[in-house]
């Protein structure tokens, strides 16, 4: 077990460690912007004293290690910036402080709801797709195997919008059994809130279990081609209990891999899905600052899709060295 | 949750149809094995299997009116995909049979084997380069023109709105729609083919340098790519673009280079793995050992001894590849950042026709339209992972 | 066992015949063979590869694997017909009363259970005994299989077990419900030959003490002599012929059982001693080599002179491939070096010069990796003659074409084939063909017969031997096949754990006294004597054989 645990302690630190170094990767890349923050603020009448002012506030007159210190440290504590978006509207409305115009207000609820929208689609996505996928290789080459194989290839293949607008066309407009809008309001009822939530689930589950399902096909049969599978049956074993008893164990690492690669795909098809939808998410707030270059916005944006993106990763590797006999049982 | 139940009910009524059918089935015939051994589960799923053909012919015969003589789209619309269908292969099926016929003979053995899903791929993208490479010839009109009349409706019939010059009608600012998708062809999958060429020289030369040299140069740049495939690619790609926008300034053909130039980085890492993982495969090889021991140069071995063991999986990864920069294409210019106007470009057009969605019930031609700019997207992408997919398994069916 | 005991048969395969897929086609396997086994019988069936054997022995469970089938024929087991049998029927059957024991044991236990509960899921399963009893009686027969530890070592995971203990837990868990017959497929094929001897003598004593019929598949000849009643000679899927054992051993009457025979017959005159003055082609002075911080070469030293072969024997893990990448330059020793000619080569290969890289070549032991799929047999040969030889055009097609003729490859038919064309003795010729082009003195041969079959080895063998007389060169020849080393060496180096144990001539090596390893090592090769085992048994005892043994060395 203490091999197993130093492992998994190297593959946390290695974690962080990559997380670091991508949020220097962002930091970096936002400050290759040319010109700087205050003229983009100001647009181009600025006045040269009303730069200096905004540049001293927003510190930009500091060095670019200073400033990532800073900018980090604040992140570390919950605080992400402050959008320049608000930051403008309250210096037009002329508001002082611009009230509680900091990203980490603004991103908290639709964080909220993004992981929401996530956990629906896991929920319908992962035990179809495993199931599937578990029967696909179980019976492969079968009719049901070939269909599966080029529903899966069409789905995975095709635009995360041309799924959007299918769904749309046939379980919105066709048969208006779902709004194609999904407005949601911090005070709905779950029931609601499920109700506007469950086309772009639909969605992503159709993008999602299509990849989950081939990858757990493939990881299935590379299992039963195994010897100890052959023993099995010619120990007389009942089918099924080969695939409880001498399949399943060795196939959790594999399908455990496959469910978080997945859900951590998940994340960035989250983005096109949100925009069809009009979903309130993370996502859409992230493709509107880029389009207005809302650069704190987008900033903290981004290092949040990596971190869960670099997380589920992580959980990823863990869980399958956690499931493997070999390493579990050291020598 | 009444819904629920009645589904919940057909299935129960599925499966003991399934247990009567496999009795029926061991009577019948004796008790043949095929019937004798066959599990419950593989009944059911043939029962459910027939189930769902009945259900689909019973609704392809339905009236393609309602009562109250409107067009029912639903219908219409599954006649179309039904037709659409039962075209794709025939013309797939044709499109075999000739290939067994004419070229030379491993281009008749390479089809004598091949799915039909294969073939209708080739016979996909075959059509696709050539309306690509000839849009100017075979679109109307160009992809800038401007016309009078606006928001003209597909159909070509001018008593509801359309207009014959305009077989798909126009866009909000008069603009020919048939040309617009023609020409999508050429400038978004043309893009794509550029950025995927990119990408590949890059991560293929350095994941193959990566393989032979090894050592700190492999180290470096695997921590390298490392770092930057731990952002998702489409949000690190916003994100540069970003940043891209503001260098570009209002020329907005630059954007685009920079686009290309930036997701054919982004991708390059994935190809750069890709390379290394199958150069290493082959360096471990002895023949290598033995053109190293022989003191051949660093040149010889990249080319002369691995390349040529590197097309296969190499010309697979490129198939898959180009539809992953093609999505990712796609989907910024959808969100508004990517290929810019005045270029036509398919991913644009989904989102400005986006809202025609909405007449389905009155004009499902019009509904059609953003359908039918992503389904070219879709289609090209399906058709290249159908080959690709083709393509792996007969690599795989070699080594077993 | 006598004629007279045979009753009724317990296996009797009639006409069988077996198809394989390849692509879209049905190619025949087996093509109409006919078996016959009583109770308590042991049949060996021996053959080359693709003969057909395990296909066969899988037949006899009623068996196919995926991308088999059983076209036509009869295979009845006790008055079951396996061919027409429900799934359940044989479900039923196997694993009861016909037993399975794989080639490969590390890849035929389920990774994620315990040895013994793998023991006692046919019990259990099969409804003979409960839990409790199925774990008792698996250690009893774990204790008869001579399994150190046995009441523990049923609880321990299979990567936990060397390759030679998991054989015979595998031996144990297929005599867990006590069955009629158990198909043995290859169990030693890959284990190391003083592991083999022990795994041998215990699975030659459970089957006698249970009376427990026997298919024992092997290619080879000296194991099956120890372990079958009957041998059966396959070739291509048909019989060659069937007989008792002694009296197929002694008097085989087809002539391809007489050539398999035949085959260790092929020795190499002694040469006259080296005078003591002459230089080395090679010399490997006090070498000590490690990956890493893992030492495996311990201060290793021999000579190879001009127009002789020194073996290099040791089991798996004695470093000697090891030695070979030393003297190639691929890995720099830690201490020590390598002369050629009297002359210190660089330790790296990168840092010796073209003529110094010529002068030593290598033939490799597996010919599939060694040759370029993507290259012609022209090619591949071609490119160390323009290379070194600067030779291009026509005077480059003619010497390979010479070169192709000191192999016995007929140059205008097999120039322009890729290597996949190519059987693989035909290959291992290239291999040979490109270290000749090199016009070298010294060849490195890495275990060049152990991926061939025995007939094709032995032509591998004369023709290296022909080559050596005609071109005086010198090799060196890693092999653990002490048949190998008898047919070809003149000198012999024993290796063990990364030290040389013994070194000599061949004489010396084969003639008493010996060290107690080479001792060990020499007593573990079966001979075709089928009362080999039990004598040595009877010699040596018990513990003195195998792993046992070999630890007592160090």
């Amino acid at each position: 077990m203490n091999a197993v645990l130093k492992i998994i302690l190297q593959r946390l630190a290695l974690g962080v460690l990559t997380l670091f170094i991508v949020s220097i990767v962002i930091f970096l890349a936002v400050n290759m912007l040319p010109g700087d923050f205050a003229e983009a603020i100001l647009g181009q009448g600025a006045t040269p004293e009303a730069v200096a002012a905004i540049r001293r506030d927003l510190g930009l007159d500091q060095p670019l290690v200073v400033r990532y210190w800073d900018w980090l440290s604040g992140v570390l504590q919950g605080d992400l910036g402050n959008s320049f978006a608000q930051a403008n509207f309250s210096a037009f409305v002329g508001s002082e402080s611009g009230g509680n115009a900091g990203v980490a207000q603004q991103i908290a609820p639709r964080f909220a709801n993004t992981m929401f929208l996530a956990g629906v689609t896991a929920c319908i996505a992962v035990p179809l797709a495993v199931g599937l996928g578990v029967l696909a290789a179980l019976y492969r080459n079968s009719a049901f195997d070939k269909a599966a194989n080029v529903f899966t290839l069409s789905s995975i293949s095709s635009p995360e919008f041309f799924l959007a607008y299918v769904l749309i066309l046939f379980l919105a407009v066709l048969n208006p059994m779902l709004p194609s809008l999904s407005n949601i309001y911090p005070d709905m009822g779950i029931a609601e809130r499920l109700q506007k939530t469950l086309l772009p689930a639909l969605t992503l589950t159709l993008v999602v279990t299509a990849h989950m399902m081939r990858m757990t096909r493939a990881a299935i049969i590379n299992l039963l081609a195994s010897p100890y599978i052959e023993m099995a049956r010619l120990k007389g074993v009942k089918p099924l209990r080969i695939i409880t008893h001498h399949a399943l164990p060795n196939a959790l690492a594999p399908i455990i891999n496959v469910i978080a690669l997945n859900l951590a795909y998940l994340i960035t098809g989250v983005v096109v899905v949100e925009v069809v939808f009009v979903y309130p998410g993370i996502g859409q707030l992230f493709v509107d600052s880029v389009k207005i270059r809302d650069i704190p916005v987008v900033q903290a944006c981004c290092l949040i899709f990596a971190a869960a993106y670099i997380l589920l990763n992580l959980l990823a590797d863990i869980l399958s060295i956690l499931s493997n006999p070999r390493l579990r049982h050291k020598r | 949750m009444t819904a629920l139940l009645y589904i919940l009910a057909a299935l129960v009524i599925l499966l003991a149809l399934g247990w009567l059918a496999r009795f029926v089935g061991q009577k019948a015939t004796g008790n043949k094995p095929l019937f004798r051994d066959m599990p419950l589960a593989v009944a059911f799923g043939y029962v459910l299997g027939a189930a769902i053909v009945i259900a689909g012919i019973w609704y392809y015969f339905q009236p393609v009116t309602t009562e109250q003589g409107t067009p029912d789209a639903g219908v219409t619309f599954f006649h179309w995909a039904v037709h659409g269908f039962i075209l794709a292969a025939i013309a797939a099926f044709l499109f075999r049979l000739l290939g067994r016929h004419v070229g030379t003979a491993g281009s008749k053995k390479l089809f004598r084997h091949m799915p039909l899903t294969a073939a209708f791929g080739i016979l996909v993208i075959i059509l696709y380069a050539f309306t690509a490479i000839f849009a100017g010839v075979l679109a109307p009109y160009g992809q800038e023109e401007v016309f009078a009349q606006v928001n003209a409706l597909p159909g070509g019939d001018a008593s509801v709105g359309g207009n014959p010059d305009h077989p798909l009608g126009t866009d909000q600012i008069g603009r020919d729609l048939m040309s617009r998708l023609i020409y999508g062809a050429q400038n978004t999958v043309g893009i794509a083919f550029a950025t995927t060429l990119i990408a590949f020289l890059l991560g293929g030369s350095l994941g193959f340098l990566a393989a032979t040299i090894q050592g700190w140069l492999d180290q470096v740049l695997s921590r390298v790519v490392d770092v930057l495939m731990a952002i998702p690619s489409l949000i690190f790609a916003l994100l540069l673009m970003t940043i891209a926008s503001a260098w570009a300034g209002s020329q907005q053909w630059l954007l685009t280079v920079y686009m290309v130039v930036i997701i054919a980085v982004i991708d390059s890492t994935r190809v750069f793995r890709l390379a290394r993982a199958v150069g290493m495969n082959i360096v471990v090889m002895d023949y290598i050992e033995a053109a190293k021991l022989r003191g051949e140069g660093l040149g010889y071995l990249i080319f002369r001894e691995i390349l040529p063991n590197a097309t296969a999986p190499l010309l697979a990864e490129f198939g898959l590849r180009f539809c992953f920069v093609f999505l990712t294409i796609a989907a910024l210019s959808f969100l508004g950042v990517g290929i810019q106007p005045p270029l036509a470009d398919w991913g644009t057009m989904v989102r400005d026709l986006a809202q025609f969605i909405n007449f389905a019930a009155f004009s499902p031609l019009t509904a059609a339209l953003p359908i039918m700019a992503a389904g070219a997207i879709a289609l090209l992408t399906v058709a290249v992972n159908f080959v690709v997919d083709w393509m792996l398994q007969k690599s795989s069916g070699l080594k077993e | 066992m006598t004629d007279s005991d045979k009753g009724q048969p317990l296996v009797e395969i009639r006409d069988l015949r077996i198809e394989g897929r390849s692509d879209e086609d049905w190619n025949p396997i087996i093509k109409g063979v006919d078996l016959t086994l009583h109770k308590g019988e042991v049949l060996g069936l021996i053959g080359e590869s693709g003969a057909g054997k395990s296909t066969l022995g899988l037949a006899a469970m009623g068996f196919a694997r995926d991308g088999v089938r059983i076209s036509g024929g009869s295979v009845m087991f006790d008055g079951i017909d396996l061919l027409a049998a429900s799934a359940e029927t044989k479900r039923k059957l196997v694993g009861k009363r016909i037993a399975y024991v794989a080639q490969s044991a590390a890849a035929s236990f389920n990774p994620a259970h315990k040895l013994i509960d793998q023991h006692a899921e046919a019990p259990i399963n099969h409804g003979t005994a409960t839990k409790a009893e199925a774990e008792q009686d698996g250690m009893e027969l774990y204790r008869r299989l001579r399994l150190p530890n046995p009441d523990e070592i049923g609880f321990r995971y299979p990567h936990q077990v060397s390759g030679g203990q998991l054989q015979r837990a595998m031996t144990a868990m297929a005599m867990s419900c006590r069955p009629d017959l158990i198909i043995f497929d290859e169990p030693t094929t890959a284990l190391d030959v003083t592991t083999q001897i022990e795994v041998l003598a215990a699975i030659r004593d459970v089957v006698e003490q249970f009376g427990t019929a026997a298919i024992y598949i092997t290619h080879d000849l000296a194991v099956v002599a120890q372990m079958a009643d009957r041998i059966k000679v396959l070739l291509r899927g048909e019989e060659v012929e069937e007989n008792e054992t002694r009296e197929m051993l002694s008097n085989p009457k087809e002539e391809y059982t007489r050539s398999l025979w035949a085959v260790r017959s092929f020795e190499r005159p002694e040469k006259p001693p080296v005078p003591t003055d002459a230089t080395p082609v090679v010399s490997v002075q006090n070498v000590t080599a490690a990956y890493g911080k893992v030492q495996v070469l311990h201060d290793v030293s021999f000579d190879i002179h001009a127009g002789r072969t020194v073996a290099v024997v040791g089991e798996s893990g004695s470093g000697k491939s090891t030695t070979a990448r030393v003297i190639t330059g691929l890995l720099p020793p830690k201490a020590g070096q390598v002369e050629l000619d009297g002359q210190i080569l660089p330790p790296d290969y990168r840092k010796r010069s073209k003529e110094q890289l010529r002068q030593v070549q290598m033939i490799y032991q597996m010919a599939d990796t060694a040759l370029n799929p993507r290259k012609t047999i022209g090619e591949i040969i071609g490119r160390p003659v323009q290379f070194y030889m600067g030779l291009t055009g026509r005077k480059k097609r003619d010497r390979v074409a010479d070169l192709l003729d000191q192999i016995e490859l007929p140059a205008e038919t097999y120039l322009d084939r890729l290597p996949s064309e190519l059987s693989g003795g035909q290959k291992q010729r290239i291999g040979i063909a490109r270290a000749l082009a090199a016009e070298p003195k010294f060849i490195i041969c890495d275990e060049v017969t152990s991926a061939l079959d025995q007939l094709v080895a032995e032509g591998i063998l004369r023709l290296l031997a022909r080559l050596q007389d005609e071109l005086n060169l010198a090799y060196m020849f890693i092999t653990h096949d002490l048949a190998t080393v008898k047919a070809i060496a003149d000198e012999v180096v024993v290796m063990k754990d990364g030290e040389v144990m013994e070194q000599g001539s061949k004489a010396q090596m084969f003639t008493p006294p010996h060290h107690p390893y080479t001792d060990l090592l020499l007593s573990s090769v079966p001979e075709m004597d089928p009362d080999w085992l039990t004598n040595l048994l009877a010699e040596r005892g018990r513990d003195n054989i195998g792993d046992a043994a070999s630890d007592k060395i160090d």
